[in-house]
């Protein structure tokens, strides 16, 4: 896992302002003169140019560095700063940071350490670096008042947002700051809060940004505008690798407010998610309807590329279909432990399950969009994006600018899901306004969303399980086929499995002969990170077929589970990493006893269970649903995670109720399907989202409590809902649904 | 010129000036404000919303305006704001969400809700949530959770269980 701390120059806290009358704490660099940007000194909150700002009225500004996609990082990072400074969290104002970016002998330094977000990665990052930033400004504070007052400074405590003295008095923060921004700060790393004495973290804080929300107050990067900028609207080709046969651009031009049509084209060479998607025409109009209405007189026509006609998603899932049937060399083994044969030699019964799962979108709620002002020596954008040091790779490349002339701002962005972590759409918004020599609004619609898009692939999962004597579970043998989100980027052919198969994901060092082969499948439809994976497929797969096990040995499939999972220990996997099994074991305890497991059998609903473990963390599911006709109760959803340390436990829930129902969302309705190399989804109609009447009316959220450092939790529950709900459906109607989307597939099976 | 009246002064002199012809337009009321739309009467009023008045809690959801975040209040009602045409729109009385709240910056009982129960994730489509609500709780003041199961609204991040609670929540039914 990566920390915030990914350049070799070192970087430390600083001192970057105390005689304005306000004390600044930021991060500066070694070897390098750190400009104050002047909206730190002035009342000017824009620009916010450091970690914490502390003004001698007692009003702190705290700075959130990472993307706010609604995983909660806009609330959590502030308050672990927070903490550490003993601040008056009602007297916090938190600002979200723009991309920090100076220029060091013309290559980018990153001003912020880590700027991304639905990673998994923000809040370890944040634990490893941000604490110290409060924790140096309470230091200064408090060594400020053990001046003024000759008291020595470690006979001082700190108590939301005053210093404290022995005998009783209190000074509060605002009137120590000039004092405090002249004292030298210490060379090393300060001492931080024993965990006893947090007041924030481990309590629940509502989100920041909540009341702009209700009010409409909050601008997404949709929202932001300049007066002379020109609304951006396109006409995408259907194939990515086609182009346009005709255009006649007469009647869109004819539209009052039309101002140009330009058709833009993907660079080649250039990896995807950096440039344009597919061919496509802009409309730019002096607003959005002008622009739309130009758009729908646009006369073009596309032709499919060299390769369009061979993409098809119904051929590739029988090809992966027969690719696993076969013996053939997989593209990577990535596990093979023990002896399946001498295994297999033993077997009292066999099992073997497939399981089809289909190509998904992501779906953002706010569109592909981007606000672009190029001068002739600075850019200026506004960008919903999950990785905005991504995004300004993608403008330098395009612009030729000096690292620290691209401005990028990150509001709270409506949606990730992975989709952001690509930034064809800053590309598009960029090489628009070069041509056109004018700021650019870029504007896609929802629809061109699912059209266009760097999908999840497609998997197909065949599994074969060896059960020897006394029910063991003695050989696992795992095959995937799918089409790598890494194709095309860069990574080497024998890594392409890294974003298919997490290698520790279970059974892995549970089973004495394990076996997981991957199978690369060639596909010229985009792909990409998509939230959740490569976890939510394999968990699936292998959740569902311990309950097929199950079932094969006519058990309780917890009982099964409990089996595998064995005594609480440490397990060392081969090939590194670490189980820690007593964890699993224990949020698998927690969901079942809330579900009630103990009335499996006799239950009048079904009940279905699953648990995984992703980077150090644990998670587990019980779901109780029912069948009635055609129509599929989900009755009851318990959900336990360990993530470690809990910053915000209303956050947390919140992550781990809304993972579950995104979850069962997309196991429920949707599929991406293509033919002729063209997305058949045109709209919402063929790619429903699950309405509010399928999903349960309420998530019951456990969370364990947890002195270990922090891990990211916004995909946490994602991998296990949808196995469990299989299983529980499995256990109400008999049907087992080895084939997503369910929905689809109880209709058939029914 | 009532006022000045009022308080005996002669009537202000028109002298050369020649008033302005009126323009013909749409007049509506938006979030208690007077406007007169004098653009293209097919205009959705989406984009009268957000380009015209820069009113942008509004957002773009699908075309057809079936997912429900383009929602807004047209005498009462919630309506897709993308469906709905300028001209259809005369004499009509429109909130969005930014008129939910009083003029006193008191919050609507639902947005208030929706903060307590902390019914918000990307925040995207919290604005198309409220007013479908708002315009529940006007037809049924206690709705059921069958009511609540026919909000048209989608969501990724998973926000549907903590909205059922906050609708329960401002019109004091039990979760």
């Amino acid at each position: 896992m990566s920390t915030g701390l990914q350049f070799s120059r070192r970087r430390f806290l600083q001192v970057l302002a105390g005689t304005a009358g306000a004390l600044v704490v930021g991060v500066g660099y070694a070897d390098a003169e750190v400009p104050i940007p002047p909206a730190m000194l002035g009342d000017d909150f824009g620009r916010l140019g450091a970690y914490v700002r502390i003004d001698r009225d007692g009003n702190v500004l705290i700075g959130a560095r990472d993307p706010d996609t609604g995983t909660g990082t806009a609330t959590a990072l502030p308050r672990i700063i927070a903490e550490e400074l003993d601040a008056d969290w009602t007297r916090v104002t938190v600002v979200p940071l723009g991309l920090g970016v100076e220029a060091k002998n013309g290559k980018p330094v990153w001003t912020y350490g880590h700027q991304r977000s639905g990673t998994g990665d923000s809040i370890p990052a944040a634990w490893a670096d941000l604490r110290q930033a409060g924790a140096l400004a309470r230091w200064l504070i408090t060594q400020a008042a053990a001046r003024r007052l000759g008291i020595a400074a470690d006979r001082l405590r700190c108590e939301a947002g005053m210093v404290v003295t022995p005998d009783g008095r209190r000074f509060p923060y605002g009137s120590l700051v000039e004092a405090a921004g002249k004292i030298d700060p210490p060379n090393a790393p300060l001492p931080l809060k024993p965990p006893q004495r947090y007041t924030l973290i481990g309590r629940p804080a509502g989100d920041v940004d909540a009341r702009n929300i209700v009010t409409g107050q909050t601008r997404y990067a949709l929202d932001a505008h300049y007066a002379d900028a020109l609304v951006a609207v396109l006409a995408q080709c259907p194939w990515p690798d086609g182009s346009l046969a005709s255009i006649e651009t007469a009647p869109a031009l004819a539209i009052k407010g039309v101002v140009k049509v330009m058709p833009i084209n993907p660079e080649t060479d250039v990896a995807p998610g950096e440039t344009a998607i597919a061919p496509a025409v802009a409309v730019l109009a002096e607003n959005t309807w002008a622009a739309l209405r130009g758009l729908a007189e646009l006369k073009l026509e596309w032709k499919p590329g060299a390769h369009s006609a061979e993409q098809d998603s119904g051929k590739l899932e029988a090809q992966a279909l027969a690719l696993l049937d076969t013996d053939s060399a997989p593209t990577t083994r990535i596990r093979d432990e023990g002896d399946l044969k001498a295994a297999s030699r033993k077997a009292a019964r066999r099992v073997e399950a497939t399981y089809v799962q289909p190509w998904l979108a992501h779906a953002t709620p706010e569109p592909m969009n981007c606000l672009v002002r190029l001068d002739k020596d600075q850019a200026t954008l506004v960008v919903p994006t999950q990785a905005p040091k991504q995004a300004w790779s993608v403008v330098q490349r395009l612009t030729g600018l000096a690292p620290d002339r691209i401005a990028i701002e990150v509001p709270r962005v409506g949606g990730g899901y992975g989709r952001r972590l690509d930034h064809d759409y800053v590309a598009e918004a960029v090489m628009l306004a070069k041509a056109v020599d004018k700021p650019v609004r870029l504007m896609w619609t929802r629809e061109q969303g699912l059209t266009h898009d760097y999908y999840r692939s497609g998997t197909v999962h065949k599994i074969k399980a060896i059960i020897g004597r006394k029910r063991t579970l003695i050989g696992w043998d795992q095959r995937m086929a799918s089409a790598s989100a890494l194709t095309g980027r860069g990574v080497a052919a024998d890594r392409l499995w890294t974003s298919e198969v997490a290698a520790d994901q279970l059974p892995a060092g549970l089973v004495p002969a394990y076996r997981n082969d991957w199978y690369s499948l060639a596909s010229g439809m985009p792909r990409g990170p998509f939230r959740g994976e490569p976890h939510v497929t394999n968990a699936f797969a292998v959740e569902s077929f311990i309950d097929e096990i199950a079932h094969t040995l006519r058990e309780n499939p917890l009982d099964t589970r409990l089996r595998l999972l064995g005594k609480p220990r440490q397990l060392a996997l081969p090939g590194g990493g670490m189980l820690d099994v007593g964890r699993l074991l224990n949020v698998l305890k927690l969901v079942t006893d809330r579900i009630e497991w103990k009335n499996w059998l006799h239950n009048v609903n079904g009940m279905g269970v699953a648990c995984w473990h992703i980077d150090g963390a644990y998670v587990a599911h019980a779901i109780e649903a029912a069948v009635h006709g055609e129509k599929l109760e989900i009755v009851r959803v318990v959900c336990a995670v360990d993530v470690g340390r809990v910053i915000n436990p209303l956050g947390l829930q919140g992550q781990v109720a809304g993972a579950t129902l995104d979850a069962l969302s997309n196991a429920l309705n949707p599929a991406i399907t293509f033919r002729n190399g063209q997305v058949q989804q045109q709209g919402f109609k063929d790619y429903p989202l699950a309405s509010m009447a399928q999903l349960p009316n309420d998530v019951e959220v456990i969370l364990v409590p947890n002195d270990r450092a922090p891990t990211g939790a916004s995909f946490l529950a994602m991998p296990t809902a949808a196995p469990a709900l299989a299983n529980a459906v499995f256990r109400a109607s008999a049907v087992r649904v080895r084939r997503l989307p369910m929905m689809k597939e109880l209709l058939r099976l029914l | 010129m009532q006022q000045a009246q009022a308080q005996g002064l002669p009537p202000a002199t028109t002298g050369d000036i020649t008033p302005e012809p009126v323009r013909e337009g749409i007049d509506l009321i938006v979030n208690g404000e007077r406007f007169r739309h004098t653009g293209d009467p097919l205009m959705p009023l989406l984009w009268y919303l957000r380009d015209v008045l820069r009113l942008t809690g509004t957002k773009l959801g699908d075309a057809h305006g079936e997912d429900g975040y383009d929602l807004v209040l047209v005498n009462g009602k919630a309506v897709s704001a993308i469906k709905r045409p300028m001209a259809k729109l005369v004499g009509a009385r429109v909130t969005t969400v930014e008129g939910l709240a009083h003029a006193d910056g008191s919050l609507h009982p639902l947005q208030q809700a929706f903060i307590d129960e902390d019914a918000i994730g990307c925040g995207y489509c919290t604005p198309g949530w409220l007013i479908a609500g708002i315009d529940l709780l006007t037809r049924k003041p206690k709705p059921t959770d069958e009511d609540i199961d026919k909000l048209p609204n989608r969501c990724r991040c998973g926000v549907q269980t903590r909205v059922r609670r906050a609708i329960k929540r401002a019109a004091g039914v039990k979760a």
